[in-house]
């Protein structure tokens, strides 16, 4: 009936342009100010949030093998980009070593080879020159190898003049370029153009990249999964109260809301322990690492995660915790609905 | 208050639940709503709650029709029905307190205004005294009351109740329909729905009476219950 007939009650005059007030005064129903429901909904997002954890700590068990799951899923590829940021740092400075080894013939003697060098320098393309002298290169091997004994008792000398070329560049064309010039010059025998492997670093660490790529995304869409699944079970467990807020009025959004919470609240709290293992993997490899490295002559060391990486792990990963619990409220919050 | 105008109801498996109903509940009025299982008293309630909408027909609450409301709109409707059920609907992991609270938190009242609306409830239910007990320590008719609490605790121009004296002993069922009347003397329309014939008996208020899915009687009269034909319209 229309409201006039309920003589009995004082009514708040409705505003006229309304044509279905958000909340029209029943018998004697206070209305609530903007003000209130403002700090109401806030309160419910605190108590929504409360409420997560709080249910969160009640599965104890249950809730910390969802987050762990999730944590070993993203500490792989977090853990494998960590050491390929690492394995392109370390490789930054190897550009600069590319170099052409050019062996002469025998027969160069050690004059001429000082000659060719110093034309070599004039040459584009060539940043400088190193002289390596049959005796040079002898008693390098000699200290380096260990088979100096082998070396005494043969009559002669094995090893070529050699001559280190290296390029102002590092452009393949180039490269390629100046190692067929200088085979082409007369007492050259043999050009090795060091930079190949450099280069199949740099192709190997891209792959890497690609790879993590594909299983980040891979293991960010189960993470989503096992919030999916996660939640969906949660609302069936809580099909009864999800009935009973539907029928005293509560909107979609506040039935969502807790659910919401939950999704993230999983999602985060796996980024933080990933992070833990992460860092504690890097601990647990950092030693025999930088013994490797100091191996490989180079000055780096180990570095960890960047401290921007600790909190943007969790925050990302809550985030897909925050997709799973809303894919899976749009799924299954529909089929709930008050029934008697 | 609510008006129903040539309302039917057809569910898709070619049922028809509810033929051409038409009636007006005035607020202040207590009217009972009777007919065997299957005559159509749940769909009658369900779309007024909008858990249903009518295939043909209108239904009004506060003049207006429902037929023109989205679902977004169907929260601020139940807001303004107070529903008490059969099996209480009672959630048994929190207190009495937070269950009759429940829809002051979502219609967004301040935490203060909260506790006195709340125990001003129990208190008209008279269980101000078990607000911290988890209802599942009550017996039946007193979760009822909390059940009626939870209903009226926003001050509902509407009350319905779907059989909520089913589960209980004659004594238990006065109680629980003093309060009804209590709540349609200070301007509720209630709706109660129940085939308990001697409930009916036992007051003179109005009584609507289905049939498979038509109103056949509506009056004040008694003999319209449920397996007379006296109207028959």
């Amino acid at each position: 009936m229309a409201a006039n007939k309920r003589n009995a009650t004082p009514i708040k005059p409705r505003r006229p342009k309304a044509e279905k007030p958000r909340r029209v005064a029943g018998a004697h129903s206070a209305s609530t100010s903007l003000k209130d429901r403002l700090a109401s909904w806030r309160e419910h997002h605190r108590d929504s949030l409360r409420d997560a954890l709080h249910r969160i700590n009640l599965s104890r068990a249950s809730s910390a093998m969802t987050i762990l799951v999730i944590a070993i899923a993203l500490s792989l590829p977090a853990g494998l980009a960590v050491l390929l940021d690492n394995a392109r740092a370390i490789t930054r400075g190897w550009d600069g070593n590319a170099h052409l080894s050019v062996f002469l013939t025998m027969d160069v003697q050690e004059s001429r080879q000082r000659d060719l060098a110093r034309q070599w320098e004039a040459l584009d393309h060539i940043q400088r020159t190193k002289v390596i002298t049959r005796e040079q290169a002898l008693a390098e091997f000699q200290a380096l190898s260990g088979f100096g004994d082998v070396l005494e008792a043969l009559p002669d000398n094995p090893l070529p003049p050699l001559i280190v070329v290296f390029p102002d560049s590092t452009d393949p064309v180039t490269l390629r370029d100046l190692e067929n010039h200088l085979a082409a010059e007369p007492g050259v025998d043999l050009v090795q153009l060091d930079v190949e492997w450099v280069r199949r670093l740099h192709a190997l660490i891209e792959l890497g990249e690609r790879l993590i790529s594909a299983l980040t995304l891979a293991l960010a869409a189960a993470v989503v999964l096992v919030v999916v699944n996660t939640i969906r079970l949660g609302i069936e467990s809580r099909r009864d109260e999800i009935v009973v807020v539907k029928i005293v009025g509560g909107t979609d959004g506040f039935v969502r809301r807790p659910f919401l919470y939950t999704g993230f609240c999983f999602g985060f709290g796996g980024g933080l322990v990933a992070v833990v293992l992460v860092q504690t993997a890097l601990w647990w490899l950092g030693g025999p690492i930088d013994e490797l490295l100091a191996l490989y002559e180079s000055e780096q060391s180990l570095t960890s995660m960047a401290a921007s990486s600790l909190i943007i792990l969790p925050m990302f990963s809550g985030i897909l915790g925050l997709l799973g619990a809303w894919l899976a409220v749009g799924r299954h919050l529909g089929d709930i609905e008050p029934n008697f | 208050m609510i008006q129903f105008d040539r309302v039917s109801k057809r569910y898709p498996n070619g049922k028809d639940a509810l033929s051409k109903v038409s009636f007006t509940l005035p607020a202040g009025q207590l009217t009972f709503l009777t007919g065997h299982s299957g005559a159509g008293k749940s769909t009658l309630l369900k779309l007024i709650m909008m858990i249903e909408r009518p295939t043909q027909g209108q239904v009004l609450v506060e003049g207006q029709n429902l037929n023109g409301f989205g679902n977004r709109h169907i929260p601020l409707l139940r807001r303004k029905i107070g529903m008490v059920h059969q099996n209480h609907q009672l959630l048994f992991d929190r207190s009495v307190f937070d269950n009759v609270a429940l829809p002051l938190i979502i219609a967004g009242y301040s935490r203060a205004d909260i506790g006195k609306r709340v125990r001003a409830a129990l208190d008209k239910v008279g269980l101000l005294d078990k607000e911290k007990l988890n209802p599942i320590m009550l017996s039946g008719g007193e979760q009822q009351r909390v059940g009626i609490a939870r209903a009226v605790v926003n001050k509902p121009p509407l009350l319905l109740a779907d059989e909520p004296t089913g589960n209980l002993d004659p004594a238990l069922s006065e109680e629980i329909m003093d309060l009804f009347q209590d709540f349609a003397r200070v301007g509720v329309a209630v709706l109660i729905a129940t085939h308990d014939l001697s409930l009916i008996a036992r007051y003179n208020h109005r009584l609507l009476t289905l049939r498979e899915g038509r109103l056949i009687h509506d009056g004040d009269d008694r003999d319209g219950n449920g397996t007379g034909d006296t109207h028959g319209r």
